[in-house]
């Protein structure tokens, strides 16, 4: 099932009655992730009849659908037709998110560990940490949970031996290669650096989610004052991340 | 506003409140969960005239005890479960009325795993992200996002006891074998249909032929998460790592040892393992059936099939609510 009519490579593939995979390769790339965000937003502005989901991932774009409302093969000829017809560049506004973020002491109980382990400071790695503007290349794992891309390769520090049972809500971590938020208490095995005051995820919020993939998160490094201050601000209602459109 | 309640005397092993399921928040990692049997699901609704999704309590392998403090009509659809009312035995897939008071009590399920029990007018319980549904991983829906403990109180929204047609609402056990035929008696290899999927190439010919010809037996460490599978391993030349993509309910993952993981309800929104195949949707109540240590054949048909059998099961629901109403 190549598709042959353009330059942007891609395959369909059934999962079952009720969903496709159009896929665009099997690797982490930003170029390919870009056509993923883009077949994800224009499917969504169509707002097609029987889609009930459409998952965003690294490397392809899962519909769900009803297939008492849509044939899989009705389904299958409009994601080719959009995802032939799309031009790279296209496809809706990014947002860069500021996230801050406290670093160290009981909300990053392994910061001294990820610095011993580069070999440089504590503050080396917050900066290392807080300069680029990451890439959400997918949400899964748990709500709101985002899979970020661009972590500097000197703070790469690989996963606990030991997971713990308990990680508070907000906090903020290091995995190999990756970095990302918790954004619900959870049981996990990241090296811990920070902590965000900030409900990225509220079930009760009408945009249960502060991002989607696809948009920026930068960390902005903030003192546990401060991290009381938004605590405070958050829980009534009253606090929202500073946001700018992404230019790329 | 409530109008009564229901309240959980023994909660049973696992029992959880349950509709469709959860859509359209998949792309921020909010998983689908709702009801494994959507056609009992169905079936216990339809039979007191209910939306067919209206929520209901989903009860797994040991069935809960519950007091009604209001009269109210229910109905019981899935597994046999038993039931008990007021100590007197009552009929699985029919309307039966609750006596302020009554006490409802279903036992082991005798055959089968998964019973839905459906309260006329539904249960009063705050819809979250638009489902009723209980994502017990992530502790929202339902009630406080958790499976049902013992001195619960479940507030109903409109119960009744005097229906139209009242004489009709039961299922004859020849109506239950020909629109739940997924209820099956037998300890014979049941079959699941599926789709190749999006990796299936990632798999010889003769590899997914091991998958295709071999028994696979459910084992005991399923959840409403997957249905895990024991049996002859799939080769994989370069094992079954893939970057994450999509997942969805009945998706066949292969794992690292290569043996299959069946995804459901309460299955991550993404995942790293092949998916070598997708049960069809006409076979997923088949699959939320299943027993411990039974024994399936995957059975690979094309999507024409696959959506012949999901247009038949709309129209055996369909008939069931004609046959009742």
């Amino acid at each position: 099932m190549k598709n042959n009519n353009t330059n942007i490579e891609f395959n369909i593939f059934p999962l079952g009655d009720a969903a496709l995979t159009a896929e665009f390769g099997d690797e982490i790339s930003e170029a390919l992730n870009d056509r993923v965000q883009m077949l994800y937003l224009q499917l969504k502005e169509q707002k097609v009849p029987g889609i009930r989901d459409i998952v965003p991932t690294y490397r392809s774009v899962t519909v769900l659908f009803d297939p008492a409302v849509i044939r899989y093969s009705r389904m299958e000829q409009l994601v080719r037709k959009t995802a032939e017809h799309m031009t790279v560049g296209t496809g809706g506004e990014h947002f860069v998110y500021e996230i801050p973020v406290c670093y160290g002491g009981t909300f990053g109980p392994d910061l001294s560990y990820v610095a011993e382990h580069a070999g440089i400071t504590e503050e080396e790695v917050i900066r290392l940490h807080t300069a680029p503007d990451y890439r959400i290349y997918m949400l899964g794992f748990l709500p709101g949970f985002p899979y970020l891309g661009g972590l500097n390769d000197h703070i790469r520090t690989p996963r606990l031996e030991t997971p713990r049972l308990k990680i508070p809500a907000g906090s903020v971590g290091i995995a190999g290669g990756q970095t990302g938020i918790y954004p619900m208490e959870s049981p996990g095995g990241w090296q811990l650096i920070g902590r965000t005051p900030v409900k990225v995820y509220d079930p009760n919020r009408k945009q249960p989610v502060l991002y989607r993939a696809g948009d920026r998160l930068k960390f902005i490094p903030v003192t546990p004052a401060e991290f009381d201050r938004i605590t405070a601000l958050t829980q009534e209602g009253a606090f929202t991340c500073h946001v700018e459109p992404y230019r790329s | 506003m409530s109008r009564g309640t229901i309240q959980i005397l023994n909660p049973g092993a696992l029992t959880t409140i349950q509709d469709a399921g959860r859509f359209g928040y998949a792309d921020m990692g909010i998983l689908q969960a709702g009801a494994m049997d959507t056609v009992s699901m169905q079936a216990a609704n339809l039979l007191l005239d209910n939306a067919p999704d209206e929520a209901v309590l989903e009860c797994t392998l040991l069935g809960p005890e519950i007091r009604f403090d209001v009269p109210c009509a229910f109905a019981i659809a899935g597994a046999d479960m038993q039931p008990l009312l007021d100590g007197q035995k009552i009929p699985m897939h029919a309307m039966i009325l609750a006596k302020a008071g009554s006490v409802l009590k279903l036992t082991a399920a005798a055959d089968g795993l998964r019973t839905c029990i459906a309260v006329k007018g539904g249960m009063d319980i705050e819809p979250v992200m638009g489902s009723r549904s209980t994502d017990m991983r992530c502790g929202i829906g339902g009630l406080e996002g958790r499976k049902m403990a013992a001195g619960d109180s479940i507030g109903l929204r409109a119960p009744e006891t005097i229906l139209p047609d009242a004489y009709k609402r039961y299922l004859t056990a020849r109506e239950v074998q020909r629109y739940l035929g997924h209820l099956r008696n037998g300890s014979g290899v049941k079959t699941l249909r599926v789709l190749w999927g999006p990796q299936a190439h990632l798999f010889t010919e003769k590899a997914r032929g091991v998958f295709a010809e071999n028994e696979y037996t459910l084992s005991a460490d399923s959840d409403r998460m997957g249905c895990r599978f024991t049996g002859t391993p799939i080769p994989a030349e370069n094992g079954t790592d893939i970057v994450s993509d999509g997942i969805v309910c009945g998706a066949v993952q292969i794992t690292s040892k290569g043996l299959p993981i069946v995804m459901t309800a309460d299955h991550q929104t993404t995942g790293g393992y092949a998916k070598i195949a997708a049960v069809i949707t006409a076979d997923l109540p088949v699959l939320a059936q299943l027993k411990p240590g039974e024994k399936i054949r995957f059975m690979p048909v094309s999507v024409k099939e696959a959506e012949k059998a999901a247009a038949g099961q709309r129209r055996r629901m369909k008939k069931l609510a004609r046959a009742v109403n």
